[in-house]
């Protein structure tokens, strides 16, 4: 038996951003070398946008604008609502393999897993929006804009992604097992479906306009539209959605991180 | 302050009616227990019993609805931060990110405690040695085979100098080797000083690492003591015959019965045989003057102090799923005397 020294206790506790990082590095690590993770996030993506771009889109008429250029600034800032499930199901795997547990009996900040966690994800859709991007133009699309405001769009596009992470981090939490998280992630689709991302909103029946107006996708994906079109309404709008999500969704994560 | 503390050293972990609900189950039950600095404390009881939820409970993981929990003076709710720096955890799942290697998955640990970098790195090197893993360190733990990866898991609990570690049925799932290389890797801990509390439902674990035992059913403890204490407790010695042939083992079990006065356990299948005997050796001489006369052959027949086993049995009605691979001898009594 070998014999065993006394380890040092720091003298602090960790500061918020340094705990962040590692939680943030860990999850980055976990990604970038589970090649499967980031293939089936390039081929899903390509696979919905061929669909509609070739499938649906010929059903559907998208007023002066082609369909492919109608789609394409709204697919690339819903991606992530696509494939934000892999966010819930991550969390709920943490949860569940005990992994959280170990990280809330450590001395840091509830607060640094939670944006630790959205830090790494974020990162990951942006990889997510830049890929889906490049397929967009791979499948016809063409920048109606200058370079200038096709950047704008993008960042707009990486700024919801970071609103989308929180939220499905915390479905993540709620859920009580990796299929229930699965499963819970689904709801997206129902808000990506009902607005106007995909179909113009007027095309829908009358009573479900409602949904599609007031919810928050359709002034997200309107906004980018607009930055496309060289001018910036529903860009205000977009980002008062934006931050009211993160405002409410980040505190929720934490304080269920405290509870789990 | 400092004399105050040093006059008195508070307990290790004192719980005053401590209890925990999840919903309407009672998970704690006004859980009573105080228990000294400077050793391994193990929790014994059938699953279900609450051992898992009172290591939540020690790791801050759990909010109590009643009662009282402090380690080494500090409580869990009003002062969990200090408490969080106190401890460190290794719970049932080996808590390591698979994709990682070993190092970085201590480094990470390290800089989650508090470590710098350097120190991290430094911590991660010492704790490598220590736990025999270089080797193994600079491959993703993913690779690691069970043994490997508690070993790994249990550095991550250590990397922050924890002054007591919280080990949630550290072996639970290994095989015989891997149970072995934990069970090492834990005397060297507590040789070394640091306090130990783990929960386990092999009784030969609690036998092999710790000094005192608390056995807890239903949410309550329901006995404590050293290992020695607890045997004396159920106070007699028990006879145990191995039979010859198995098919003789119900007459062996007989006599066993006709002597004692007490129901006899018998291995199921196997050619075991064992009851308490309140009358020590002259119970012992008239059992074999006994089979001698039957001439059932027998390999081994012995007067001895009850094991863990027993004591478990006889306070709790249960055995659960206990020592079943590790002394084959009670998996039938074990089975028969199951609830289920």
């Amino acid at each position: 038996m070998t014999t065993i020294e006394a380890i040092g206790r720091p003298a602090r506790t960790p500061g918020l951003l340094a705990a962040s990082g590692q939680v943030a590095l860990r999850a980055l690590r976990k990604y970038v070398r589970t090649p499967g993770l980031i293939i089936m996030a390039i081929v899903q993506s390509a696979m919905f946008l061929f669909s509609f771009r070739y499938v649906f889109g010929g059903a559907i008429h998208a007023g002066q604008t082609s369909y492919v250029d109608f789609l394409v600034p709204a697919y690339v800032a819903t991606i992530v609502l696509f494939t934000g499930g892999g966010i819930a199901v991550a969390v709920a795997e943490d949860k569940v393999q005990g992994f959280t547990d170990r990280l809330l009996s450590l001395p840091v900040s509830r607060y640094s897993l939670v944006i630790g966690r959205a830090l790494a994800d974020s990162t990951t859709n942006v990889w997510s929006i830049l890929t889906t991007a490049a397929f967009g133009f791979l499948f016809g699309f063409r920048l109606p804009a200058t370079w200038l405001d096709g950047l704008a769009a993008l960042g707009l596009c990486v700024a919801y992604a970071v609103v989308f992470t929180v939220v499905f981090m915390v479905m993540g939490l709620f859920a009580a097992s990796v299929q229930a998280a699965q499963g819970m992630s689904l709801i997206a689709f129902v808000f990506a479906f009902i607005s106007s991302a995909y179909v113009p909103a007027t095309s829908m029946p009358g009573w479900l306009q409602p949904f599609s107006k007031y919810q928050p996708i359709t002034p997200m994906v309107d906004a980018v539209r607009s930055l496309l079109t060289g001018s910036s309404s529903d860009v205000g709008l977009a980002l008062a959605w934006s931050a009211l999500l993160v405002l409410v969704f980040t505190p929720v994560a934490a304080l269920r991180y405290r509870r789990a | 302050m400092t004399t105050t503390m040093a006059a008195a050293s508070p307990p290790l972990i004192e719980a005053r009616g401590l209890t925990v609900r999840f919903g309407k189950v009672t998970a704690l039950d006004g859980l009573e227990l105080a228990a000294a600095p400077g050793q391994v404390l193990a929790v014994l009881g059938p699953n279900g019993a609450g051992k898992t939820t009172f290591v939540r409970s020690v790791a801050t993981l759990v909010r109590p609805a009643g009662g009282e929990l402090r380690i080494r003076g500090r409580d869990v709710v009003r002062d969990a931060g200090a408490v969080r720096r106190e401890i460190g955890l290794a719970g049932q799942f080996a808590a390591v990110e698979p994709t990682m290697t070993g190092r970085e998955n201590l480094e990470m640990t390290a800089r989650l405690f508090g470590h710098g970098r350097r120190a991290a790195r430094q911590t991660a090197a010492s704790v490598i040695d220590q736990l025999s893993l270089d080797e193994v360190a600079d491959r993703r733990a993913g690779t690691y085979s069970g043994g490997q990866r508690r070993r790994l898991d249990l550095g991550a609990s250590l990397v922050g100098g924890p002054r007591l570690l919280l080990l949630d049925e550290p072996t639970t799932g290994l095989d015989p080797a891997g149970r072995r290389e934990v069970w090492d890797a834990v005397r060297g801990l507590a040789a070394a000083g640091t306090d130990i509390l783990l929960t386990t439902h092999y009784l030969d674990e609690a036998d092999e690492l710790a000094d005192e035992v608390v056995v807890i059913d239903h949410g309550r403890v329901i006995a404590a003591g050293t290992v020695a204490e607890l045997k004396a407790s159920i106070g007699q010695d028990v006879i145990e015959v191995a039979v010859a042939d198995p098919a003789t083992l119900t007459a062996a079990g007989q006599i066993l019965e006709q002597v004692t006065l007490g129901p006899p356990r018998l291995e199921r299948g196997g050619r075991h045989a064992t009851a308490p005997a309140p009358g020590g050796s002259g119970q012992l001489a008239a059992v074999i003057d006994r089979l001698a006369e039957k001439s059932i052959g027998v390999d081994e027949i012995a007067l001895r102090r009850p094991t863990l086993d027993e004591v478990f049995l006889a306070l709790t009605g249960t055995g659960g799923s206990a020592n079943d691979e590790t002394t084959p001898a009670r998996a039938g009594q074990i089975t028969a005397g199951s609830k289920s």
